[in-house]
């Protein structure tokens, strides 16, 4: 109902106005809500280094150490399961590493480890986040005659060779994670942390 | 009828009479009403469990990384018939999905989702949509190894997202792998925001529902009084008394099924609660065979039947979210499959049976042959919403062989970009013929057979015994 001395405009403007601050309001009182269910301090904090000893590891057994929440794998790999990641480079997606984030730079190489032998692998397949079973033997039950050793992700089907290196037509699209790690001595590994310390995951 | 005093002075503050008459006793509804016509109130009662035992299982549950497992272990052992309340609820949520599917299925046969009634299954969607959340919150709280997976792996679809995924997992988790912290705020989501939402939902899609009236059997709108909306139209009945009893009928059998499961078999063989769930949850080591409950494995057989995985999680969001888009994709005047043509019936059971198969194949370990006949069965299952628009209205020569080139061409695409690789021509080159077969009978049978062909619909809705 119009009312004399009404000036439509200028009520338009006052509406809109107290519109745009009630929504600035709005979005402004939303970021402490959305922000605190980001990981908490305690969260960041327990992502710590964690100290392991391989002293003890023999050729071909993998141990099972857990940083962050998630599984790391140690796999010390014998002649024979070097031998065999050249043998497969042309099934691999990416047999060079070239996807920057799922190494450290140091592990940009062939055996994907700063020692050949030791290979340290974050146990999350890259696809949906499952933790791949570990399956040395070549030709292993099930997975066809052709199968050099690796790791095998029940859930979708994914495969990785013995550097976690993803072959190809798997839903995996990239290899698996090296963590940022490095040696404290000849026996003794701490995962979390490089000697660069270029690439520690963004945390903290 | 006189109303008392006291009926007199509540209306007069709160329009309860006026409600109960809008609603219930004076809500017309068609008279044929059917079967498949119980699922609706079916899904209200089930809310009402639902939140009746969630409410009391809130008062003994540890939403806590270290003792929630042991929690659900105390409800069902120490807690005076806590196992009856946790089975109740666990048996509730595989019922709702039960009866909701059935009473989609419903709107999907009688055409419910036409026009007048697009935004009551706009809304039903929503509904389908905050059920599957709360459900998927919930499972995490049992905190067991299936929980744990299952929820490591719906967190990581988002992860898939280009660019943002990797911090839109971190937020969702709040922290670097699922851990306490996101056992919290499932909890907090499961039983506070989930459930108010839900409630939200359901005022509103019955709201929309009585704005312009229940669909039928027959799909044959009711001719209502334009004078006079008071009147009950010919062909139909008020809800209350005659669809209140005929739903407390209904509801007693439907309890009676319920109860024998939650009773007899709560867990279903591994379906409703499965196995590895009896193992608390370890972060370092993942089941051996790890599948979602049984109502999301149809979704989650598409997302297998993709390697590329944010193509793969795409098509599974698609398979959800097309099913928003019925009521303007089907433009078909006719409503009820009663008269649509045969190949509509044809077109309709495939679905279904597509959908069913895509379920089964879901619960199943990954191997080459079950992914190559998940994916055709998507293909079917996508197509399905092609054919249901061409079906809109017959279709001249041109268009429909144009369009069977199209949507063949397009499969073919998909399967060169995404799915081809050297292993597995020959495999895919043979379940190629499914979608072949399937649109030669959907697209080109109709041009040369008269069973593209739809029946006349009736005027007024017949049913015997109600006067007119």
């Amino acid at each position: 109902m119009p009312h004399d001395g009404v000036n439509p405009k200028r009520r338009r403007f006052l509406t809109a106005a107290t519109g745009v601050v009630g929504g600035a309001g709005l979005a402004t009182v939303a970021w402490p809500f959305v922000t605190s269910m980001q990981p908490s301090a305690r969260a960041q904090a327990a992502g710590a280094p964690v100290e392991v000893n391989i002293g003890k590891i023999e050729p071909g057994q993998l141990i099972l150490e857990e940083w962050r929440g998630k599984p790391v794998w140690i796999l010390r790999r014998s002649q024979k399961m070097l031998d065999s990641l050249d043998k497969v480079a042309t099934q691999l997606l990416d047999p060079k590493s070239t996807v920057a984030s799922q190494q450290p730079e140091f592990a940009r190489n062939k055996y994907r480890s700063i020692k050949p032998e030791y290979l340290v692998l974050v146990g999350i397949c890259t696809h949906l986040g499952c933790s791949p079973t570990f399956m040395p033997k070549p030709g292993a039950g099930g997975m066809g005659g052709d199968w050099p050793g690796g790791f095998f992700c029940a859930c979708h089907g994914s495969r990785f060779d013995l550097a976690g290196r993803v072959f190809k037509n798997v839903p995996a699209p990239i290899n698996l994670e090296v963590p940022p790690y490095k040696y404290l001595s000849d026996t003794r590994l701490l995962i979390g942390a490089s000697a660069d310390d270029s690439n520690n995951g963004g945390a903290a | 009828m006189a109303k008392s005093r006291f009926m007199q002075w509540i209306d007069a503050r709160l329009p309860v009479t006026a409600n109960w008459e809008k609603h219930l006793s004076k809500y017309y509804a068609p008279a044929n009403f059917n079967f498949w016509c119980y699922f609706g109130s079916f899904a209200l009662l089930v809310l009402v469990i639902q939140f009746v035992s969630g409410i009391f299982l809130t008062m003994h549950y540890k939403p806590d990384a270290a003792q929630a497992f042991a929690s659900v272990e105390h409800i069902m052992r120490d807690v005076n018939w806590g196992w009856l309340i946790r089975y109740m609820h666990s048996t509730g949520a595989s019922a709702f999905f039960v009866v909701v599917y059935l009473h989609m299925f419903r709107g999907l046969m009688y055409g419910s989702f036409k026009q007048p009634r697009e935004l009551i299954w706009l809304i039903g969607m929503f509904i389908y949509l905050t059920l599957m959340a709360e459900a998927f919150f919930g499972y995490l709280l049992p905190w067991g190894q299936m929980s744990f997976w299952g929820a490591q792996v719906i967190v990581n679809l988002f992860s898939t997202v280009p660019i943002v995924g990797e911090d839109l997992a971190l937020w969702i988790r709040g922290d670097f792998n699922v851990s306490d912290a996101t056992l919290n705020r499932f909890f907090a989501l499961h039983v506070a925001l989930m459930p108010m939402v839900l409630i939200g939902l359901v005022v509103a899609h019955i709201a929309a529902l009585h704005q312009v009236g229940s669909n039928n059997p027959e799909g044959v709108e009711l001719k209502k009084n334009k004078a006079n909306t008071d009147i009950q139209p010919p062909g139909s009945v008020p809800f209350h008394p005659y669809y209140t009893v005929k739903d407390t009928f209904g509801a007693v059998a439907f309890l009676i099924l319920f109860c024998a499961v939650m009773f007899f078999a709560p867990e279903m063989g591994g379906y409703f609660l499965e196995h590895d769930n009896f193992i608390p949850a370890d972060s370092l080591a993942t089941p051996e065979h790890i599948a979602p409950l049984w109502y999301f494995t149809p979704y989650y057989s598409i997302l297998r039947a993709v390697s590329d995985p944010f193509i793969g999680v795409s098509a599974m969001g698609a398979a959800v979210v097309i099913l928003c888009f019925l009521p303007w994709i089907d433009r078909n005047p006719v409503k009820s499959v009663r008269y649509r043509s045969p190949l509509h019936k044809l077109s309709l059971t495939l679905f279904v049976a597509a959908f069913l198969a895509l379920g089964y194949l879901g619960m199943q370990p990954v191997s080459t042959l079950y992914t190559e006949i998940s994916a055709r069965l998507a293909n079917v299952y996508f197509l399905f919403f092609a054919v249901l628009w061409i079906h809109s209205r017959p279709r001249g020569a041109v268009f429909s062989i144009g369009w069977f080139i199209a949507l063949l061409g397009a499969v073919t695409l998909f399967d060169y970009i995404y799915r081809y690789s050297p292993d597995n021509l020959s495999l895919m080159a043979t379940s190629w013929l499914i979608p072949v077969a399937y649109l030669a009978v959907m697209l080109l049978l109709p041009l040369v057979t008269s069973l593209g062909r739809d029946k006349p619909v009736p005027a007024q809705i017949n049913v015997r015994g109600v006067g007119t």
